[in-house]
């Protein structure tokens, strides 16, 4: 295996890892607002790193830029429909979780 | 490589699934509402890995298109998700 | 096919009936629509395991975004119809069946009430249902592993038709009076929708700064990858519904941002908009007709120009015909000068 197929097989299982985390907290935190920052953050953060895996195994740069071009919308989208999400919980008096 | 492309694409779809039990079961329309954003992330990496493995490089069109969909539903859900019916106070517990 | 393959192939199979039965099962709308984009996104996900981007492209578009965009605008209406009447009997029910969190109580509720001969009728149906799922299955499981159908004859017949993706030149070529009659299909739902009553503006009265942003952000965002899959339909998964299709998502996220057309464009632009596709088609089979050929037969010396003409008006009709089946009621103009005020935003 070269080194390139080596830094994507950790890539790709680093951002597999963060995607689980990701999960975990969406199934098991105890409100809409921390779901979201389980759901947002670690899973754009996976991708990212899947994006970063799978650019080293491009065959063009056209490609690479497709991949980057599709994580930063995505980190964008994310980010707006996260804080969307959220405005309206609020709007709608859901509280926050306090221990 | 093609067989971990696979199963880190068979991983997501698992992690997909999950969070979808996450929408079933949620108990306000918030969290019904991450649906489109869980696919906006994990749909898109599992298509982009699927393309890779594959080597179709059309896929990556579809996961583009994917991704600004998912962000087009998400916004729906958010303008039309709580149309005046008076949501019971707080259910902030699972 | 490998055991990672199938394996991925079966839990897809799964979570989609599983989606399904939940879809339809469910008592909250807000809930079944929410499942139904979910279940129309892991449909394009099948698409693309079924080697067909093309329909990936189409169901991500059109199937999970815009029907899921129209059906909450529905579910918004109609809650918002249901609230404003009086608080009789009927109306609390129907109160009831929308409010999210009753769903255990409405269905245990609505379940008791069913007669002996509801109860017939239901299990006669299932029989039935059954009955044909059954055919169809020993229907797909008699078929030989190898069904190539017409794919041989598109393939040698492909360099008559101007462009080398086979999908492109079956839908605007070899099939092309298909196309042109859906895309009347089309034309005549718009019009069905706008001889409807007109309704009322649903919409917050403002959008907040994020969603502003993030309108303008995206909306040429879209604009660009429209434009990009009607160039590659040529040659590359792609097309006109394709491109139209996320045409049509821009209009949407621009409707559902605030933004209006002013009144200078809603009368003939927006009716010129919404033909070019259908009377561009018809002419060039027209002239096609006329020129000695048979109708819609396009000569391969520039099939391909043909086509792309065909395509770019196409795209152009079957985007704003989508936003505006989305919008709902005909645009009236005076109503949309009222909201200008407030609404502050002036654009296409």
């Amino acid at each position: 295996m070269s080194m390139t197929d080596f830094f994507t097989l950790l890539l790709l299982i680093a951002g597999a890892f963060f995607y689980i985390a990701g999960t975990v907290g969406l199934l098991r935190f105890p409100d809409i607002y921390s779901r979201l920052h389980a759901l947002t953050k670690a899973d754009n953060l996976g991708l990212g790193l899947v994006i970063v895996g799978l650019a080293l195994q491009a065959e063009s740069l056209t490609v690479v830029f497709k991949l980057i071009l599709i994580w930063l919308l995505v980190l964008l989208a994310s980010a707006s429909v996260a804080h969307l999400v959220a405005r309206s919980a609020q709007q709608k008096g859901i509280k926050p979780w306090t221990r | 490589m093609e067989k971990l492309y696979l199963s880190i694409a068979l991983l997501l779809l698992i992690t997909l699934v999950a969070g979808l039990w996450r929408v079933l079961r949620g108990p306000t329309p918030a969290d019904r509402m991450l649906a489109a954003q869980l696919f906006s992330t994990t749909a898109v990496a599992c298509i982009l890995l699927l393309a890779q493995a594959f080597g179709q490089a059309s896929l990556r069109d579809v996961a583009l298109v994917f991704a600004l969909l998912a962000t087009v539903a998400a916004v729906a859900f958010v303008c039309c998700a709580w149309p005046g019916i008076e949501l019971e106070k707080n259910h902030v517990d699972d | 096919m490998t055991l990672l393959q199938w394996l991925f192939d079966g839990l897809l199979g799964v979570t989609l009936i599983w989606l399904a039965w939940q879809t339809l099962a469910s008592a909250d709308l807000f809930k079944a629509i929410v499942l139904f984009i979910a279940f129309g996104l892991l449909m394009a996900l099948a698409w693309v395991r079924l080697n067909a981007p093309d329909i990936a492209l189409a169901e991500a578009a059109i199937g999970a975004g815009l029907t899921g965009a129209l059906l909450l605008v529905a579910l918004a209406r109609l809650n918002a119809v249901a609230a404003k009447t009086d608080n009789t009997e009927s109306n609390r029910n129907a109160k009831q069946r929308f409010a999210p969190e009753d769903s255990v109580r409405t269905t245990a509720a609505v379940n008791q009430g069913f007669s002996n001969k509801q109860n017939l009728f239901r299990y006669s149906l299932v029989l039935m249902l059954s009955a044909v799922a059954a055919g169809l299955a020993y229907a797909v499981l008699s078929l030989p592993p190898e069904a190539p159908g017409l794919s041989r004859n598109v393939a040698e017949n492909l360099y008559l038709s101007g462009v080398s993706n086979p999908v492109t030149a079956v839908l605007l070529n070899f099939r092309g009076y298909d196309t042109l009659l859906e895309m009347a299909v089309l034309l005549l739902a718009l019009l069905g929708v706008w001889s409807l009553r007109r309704l009322p503006e649903q919409y917050d009265s403002s959008p907040g700064p994020v969603l502003d942003m993030l309108s303008r952000l995206l909306v040429p965002l879209l604009l660009l990858v429209a434009g990009y899959l009607l160039w590659v339909g040529a040659r590359a998964p792609g097309g006109a519904f394709q491109a139209g299709s996320v045409l049509a998502a821009a209009g949407v996220l621009l409707l559902l941002a605030g933004w209006r057309l002013t009144a200078r464009f809603l009368g003939w632009p927006l009716r010129f908009a919404l033909i070019i596709g259908l009377a561009v088609f018809v002419s060039v089979a027209l002239i096609m007709m006329l020129s000695g050929g048979q109708l819609l037969q396009l000569p391969p010396a520039f099939a391909g120009a043909l086509i792309l003409l065909i395509e770019t008006a196409a795209t152009l009709s079957i985007g704003v015909t989508l936003a505006a089946l989305f919008y709902g009621s005909r645009p009236q103009p005076e109503q949309i000068s009222a909201r200008q005020t407030d609404s502050g935003g002036e654009n296409e």
